[in-house]
């Protein structure tokens, strides 16, 4: 598998479009830094992934990116304060701080009540927020979100897509937003299709 | 949040398998550092028992067989020594001082000891600490009896209790010298060693005992003997067991020994008790040996399983894992999460089990007094018994770096996206 070409501008909001088994696993596994391609280059906010450390990848990721998974993002056993407070603790630079912390989950529509729970007694769209909440502190350069709302049901994915990109916006983070789901691509700013992106066969 | 939160409270998560691992933890460590204990304690106090004694002689034997006779009461002396031997033995040049001991009377099931009023006065054990007088003095008379504290313990005898002799050492006896009852005149206080379980009569009430028992049963006037027979009569015993001696010059007592055991007049035997105590304990010593290494197994099995729980939860976290890794973890903080665990529960179960034993030591310990004259000094914690815990923990961190191993090879093949 190759990939051709992708760009993400700075503040943009990419909607990435593919089927599941399309490949877009092992693309947010690049760029997230945690596989390595084999040859070309992967830059990522000016940094060339393939030239780093696996270390290095892992501190990279630790301090400019924020991810959403599909589901079960959280720590079963933290609360969700506990849970958006992770960020940063890998990091040197990207510092999190309880109050920062629990201003954006309130921003998310966490209060501080909610997020002293255990993240196992919140509901699937409130658990999703408090992902969002974790990529999102520390005002990360990019954030990539991988069919973060297909657990929800339309009118919380409105709601939590809305959320999203006030929060993208306001804290001038760029969007990698991947999903198979058509109906969302008009809201962003470009779409791309993982099949334009991706050829498979011989590199 | 610090690493070793994210341990507790993953631990904490999973309270039950967490819980269940300390205890078994627990559990090998209690066995452990319990047989540990219970092995140094018994060759202590079999070590303590004779102290301050040079040499032990009796009638040509074995030195095991003659140290079990003469010092723990075990078992019969196969043959006796001449009161000449003895006389000529403690008048030797070296000699300090000689302490003779005639055993074969037992009184229900408690060994009656014939000696001197030396006795009290040289024999010591555990680090030369003599005897000690808990109520009453040491014999003076013929009938005179001091009790071994056990033995007063058990049967309730107090000062002046009648104490009737038996023939033979077995607890059931058909042949009693009841018509010569000794008085209780002293108790010792307790030692932890057979003495507990002796009863101190002079020489010389031996002898009066056996007066018409010639033919090794009584003839019919020796029955009707009563104290009144003994007065201003002198008696002078022809055989003892054994003698104990002391020498004025420890440096004579292999010189001293082997003019013993080239005794012409009789064939003697001297051992020196503290060489025949290490050889004796070193005989029965296999079986210690063998129980160490069995609780060294249930440890080694208790650690195995540890690590075969933390596998098998590897599967359910690997979620948690990835997610860790998402927000920036390395492989190897995922290495030290693992091992933290790893660290709590056995830290945890190490100190539990430590303190549970101590606890059922503190508890049991007058019971094995009491029951065993088994002496269980609690005492301050021996370095030896941190190094074992240590090594226990030390193994199992050891072992914590196979599922920490698995771990990270998980951590980057699953990368951040684990499907569920």
């Amino acid at each position: 598998m190759s990939v051709a070409q992708l760009q993400v501008a700075r503040g943009e909001r990419v909607f990435l479009q593919g089927a599941s088994g399309s490949g877009k696993s092992t693309l947010l596994s690049l760029i997230g830094g945690v596989a390595v391609a084999q040859e070309g280059r992967l830059t990522v906010l000016e940094q060339d992934l393939t030239q780093m450390s696996a270390k290095r990848r892992d501190g990279f990721r630790a301090e400019h990116l924020g991810l959403i998974f599909q589901q079960f993002n959280l720590i079963p056993y933290l609360s969700g304060l506990e849970n958006v407070l992770l960020t940063g603790r890998f990091a040197k630079q990207r510092k999190v701080t309880r109050n920062e912390a629990l201003q954006r989950l309130l921003e998310l529509g966490i209060d501080q009540s909610l997020a002293a729970k255990p993240v196992t007694e919140l509901s699937i769209g409130q658990q999703q927020r408090v992902a969002a909440a974790r990529a999102l502190v520390g005002n990360p350069e990019l954030i990539i979100a991988d069919e973060p709302t297909s657990a929800l049901d339309s009118d919380t994915r409105d709601t939590y897509l809305a959320l999203l990109f006030e929060q993208c916006k306001a804290h001038g983070s760029s969007l990698l937003f991947v999903s198979h789901d058509q109906s969302l691509a008009e809201r962003f700013d470009r779409t791309v299709k993982v099949t334009d992106v991706i050829e498979w066969g011989q590199a | 949040m610090k690493l070793m939160t994210l341990a507790w409270r993953s631990l904490a998560n999973r309270k039950t398998t967490s819980l269940l691992t300390v205890l078994s933890f627990a559990l090998g460590v209690i066995l452990l550092l319990g047989v540990d204990k219970v092995r140094t304690e018994a060759r202590q106090s079999f070590i303590n028992t004779v102290s301050g004694t040079d040499l032990i002689v009796g009638a040509r034997s074995g030195p095991v067989n003659l140290l079990l006779y003469s010092v723990f009461r075990i078992g019969n002396a196969t043959n006796n020594i001449s009161w000449q031997s003895y006389q000529e033995l403690s008048q030797s040049k070296s000699v300090d001082w000689a302490v003779p001991i005639s055993l074969g009377d037992s009184h229900k099931g408690f060994r009656v000891l014939g000696t001197t009023t030396n006795y009290f006065e040289h024999i010591k054990y555990g680090n030369k600490q003599p005897l000690r007088f808990s109520e009453g003095r040491a014999f003076e008379g013929t009938f005179d009896v001091v009790l071994g504290a056990e033995v007063a313990h058990q049967l309730g005898y107090q000062l002046d209790t009648p104490v009737a002799i038996a023939h033979g050492a077995g607890k059931v006896s058909f042949i009693k010298h009841d018509n010569l009852p000794f008085q209780v005149v002293g108790i010792l206080a307790p030692t932890g060693t057979p003495s507990d379980r002796t009863l101190f009569v002079k020489l010389e009430g031996i002898e009066a005992i056996h007066v018409g028992w010639n033919s090794g049963s009584p003839s019919a006037s020796s029955l009707k003997l009563t104290h009144k027979d003994f007065e201003n009569k002198t008696l002078e015993p022809e055989t003892i067991t054994a003698t104990f001696i002391g020498l004025k010059s420890r440096m004579a007592a292999f010189h001293f020994q082997r003019m013993v055991n080239q005794y012409r007049e009789e064939p003697l035997l001297a051992i020196m008790p503290a060489l025949t105590l290490q050889e004796l304990w070193q005989l029965i010593g296999v079986a210690e040996k063998s129980l160490l290494v069995v609780s060294a197994l249930v440890v080694f099995s208790t650690i195995l399983g540890m690590m075969i729980t933390m596998l098998s939860s590897l599967q359910e976290r690997r979620r948690e894992i990835a997610i860790l890794r998402a927000v920036g973890a390395r492989p190897y903080h995922i290495f030290f999460l693992l091992g933290l665990e790893t660290l709590v529960i056995t830290l945890a179960g190490a100190l539990l089990g430590w303190l549970t034993l101590y606890g059922l030591l503190a508890l049991v310990a007058p019971y094995l007094m009491d029951m065993f004259g088994f002496h269980m000094a609690l005492g301050a914690p021996s370095l030896k018994e941190l190094y074992i815990l240590v090594a226990i923990v030390g193994a199992s961190l050891l072992m914590s770096l196979i599922p920490g191993w698995r771990a990270y090879k998980n951590s980057l093949s699953d990368g951040l996206m684990v499907r569920v």
